[in-house]
């Protein structure tokens, strides 16, 4: 906190000293901050809190073009990896019938969403699930046939409710929210994404 | 009274078209072909676009004496001078000296409400967006002066240093990732080539995707059966990307819109469009 005060201090006397016409990027980070908080307004379930960044989420939003370094991606997916709560009884695979309504529902978390509702997934707006369903998104990775090609050892069911969980743990910065530790889905609806997923039966597998 | 009948000619090709995409075989080929569909459903669309009876509602609404002051907006300078509304809209959002502040349509619209017409802030923006029997003023003055702006090329110029702050905090906005669904405006549209379930993205960090996205707003959207304009297309993403609300012509909202006016610079406007 005092450290990144007398940064922010530095910063502003060097833009001083400097004359600066254009902002610093780390000036024009703080500003839009500030400009967004006075911008938007609490409605519903989503208020101004949801403008407070965590550390992935501020060092992820950059342009492509600032890559981040190794160690610092690394450290991003350290921390969610150790983030994830596994379930106490040790299942990992719920019920896939279950977990294919998750995966179409896309309700949850918007201000004009009922906060009482279950929150969906919406798997399908972004990944390619069952071959039934052809109103899919590609901004992920088609997940056809995931569990035929990976098989349902404990190892790839601990992967795959992990990524579910928190999918930072594996790829820093990834697209894909983070559903267990942002509190979107619940222990038993991973469960049940997870079984959509692995379980032999489930269209996704077929 | 010519409105409903409008509508029901275009839910009944919405229909014809929905149908054949239902159609479409689910078999291993069936991606490229209900695409296919889709973009014949789109181009059957373009055939007759309801935004017309916008435009002229606000075309008259420009032209009519309104509010305290009983004054019409035919005064209002939207940056090309007092009254002139060709071609004004292809260059905003822009600085304007007499309210030290860089401004989009809309929040220009409310200051020449509250300013000349002697609406309080609060009357002049107490209906952003229409929703059926309540419509929106801002949809259909949006519609009628984004319509004198048709084919003209998009030169948002950013001279003045607020337009190049906007435009540099706008940028920053884009890639802000926040909420419970660590979402991002560059999350959906910062590559080529993507969609949601079968919806489009256009790729708003480079050219062609922020010029064909950017020059096809406002429009009249189908499913809604409203005249959008790009206010609601910003306060709409941000509550599916889990936001708060985006203020109505709020300062983030018009840095936003700096930034992706500027990409579409040099392509063609072209709106109001037609979206499904």
């Amino acid at each position: 906190m005092n450290s990144r005060r007398s940064t922010r201090a530095i910063l502003a006397i060097a833009a001083v000293a400097a004359g600066c016409a254009s902002m610093s990027d780390q000036e024009a980070s703080q500003k839009a901050l500030q400009l967004m908080k006075a911008s938007f307004s609490e409605r519903g379930q989503a208020k101004l809190d949801r403008l407070d960044q965590d550390e992935a989420q501020r060092l992820c939003s950059k342009p492509p073009s600032h890559e981040l370094s190794k160690e610092t991606s690394a450290r991003i997916e350290k921390e969610n990896l150790a983030s994830i709560r596994y379930p106490a009884d040790g299942k990992l695979i719920g019920d896939w019938k279950s977990g294919e309504r998750i995966a179409q529902n896309g309700q949850g978390k918007q201000f004009n969403d009922d906060p009482k509702r279950p929150s969906g997934a919406n798997c399908y707006a972004c990944h390619q699930l069952s071959r039934q369903e052809i109103s899919f998104g590609t901004i992920g990775p088609s997940l056809y046939q995931y569990g035929k090609l990976r098989g349902t050892s404990e190892a790839i069911q601990r992967y795959t409710y992990g990524k579910v969980y928190n999918s930072q743990g594996f790829t820093a910065c990834s697209n894909m929210p983070r559903f267990g530790h942002n509190g979107i889905l619940t222990e038993q609806q991973m469960k049940d994404v997870t079984a959509l997923l692995l379980d032999p039966e489930s269209p996704v597998n077929k | 009274m010519k409105r409903p009948l409008v509508r029901l000619g275009l839910r009944a090709r919405l229909l014809a078209a929905g149908a054949l995409i239902v159609l479409v075989p689910a078999a291993p080929s069936f991606s490229q072909s209900a695409v296919d569909e889709i973009a014949k459903y789109r181009q059957q669309l373009q055939d007759g676009n309801p935004a017309e009876l916008w435009e002229a509602r606000g075309e008259a609404l420009w032209k009519t004496k309104r509010g305290p002051k009983n004054v019409s907006m035919e005064a209002c300078d939207l940056g090309k001078g007092a009254g002139v509304v060709k071609g004004a809209y292809a260059e905003l959002p822009r600085y304007f000296a007499d309210a030290d502040r860089v401004m989009d349509l809309e929040t220009r619209l409310v200051h020449c409400m509250t300013t000349q017409q002697g609406f309080s802030f609060a009357e002049a923006t107490k209906r952003p967006f229409g929703a059926g029997a309540s419509r929106s003023d801002f949809e259909a003055l949006a519609a009628w002066i984004t319509s004198e702006s048709k084919g003209v090329t998009m030169n948002v110029a950013l001279a003045h240093p607020k337009e190049r702050e906007a435009y540099q905090l706008g940028e920053k906005m884009f890639y802000f990732r926040g909420g419970p669904h660590d979402f991002a405006c560059a999350t959906c549209h910062g590559e080529t080539g993507k969609r949601i379930r079968l919806q489009d993205l256009p790729n708003l960090t480079e050219k062609a995707g922020a010029q064909l996205a950017y020059t096809t707003w406002p429009a009249y959207r189908v499913s809604q059966g409203e005249l959008r304009t790009f206010q609601w297309r910003l306060n709409d993403c941000y509550r599916q990307q889990r936001f708060p609300e985006l203020k109505f012509t709020s300062d983030a909202s018009i840095a936003l819109t700096a930034f992706l006016a500027h990409n579409a610079n040099g392509a063609a406007f072209n709106a109001p469009a037609i979206k499904r």
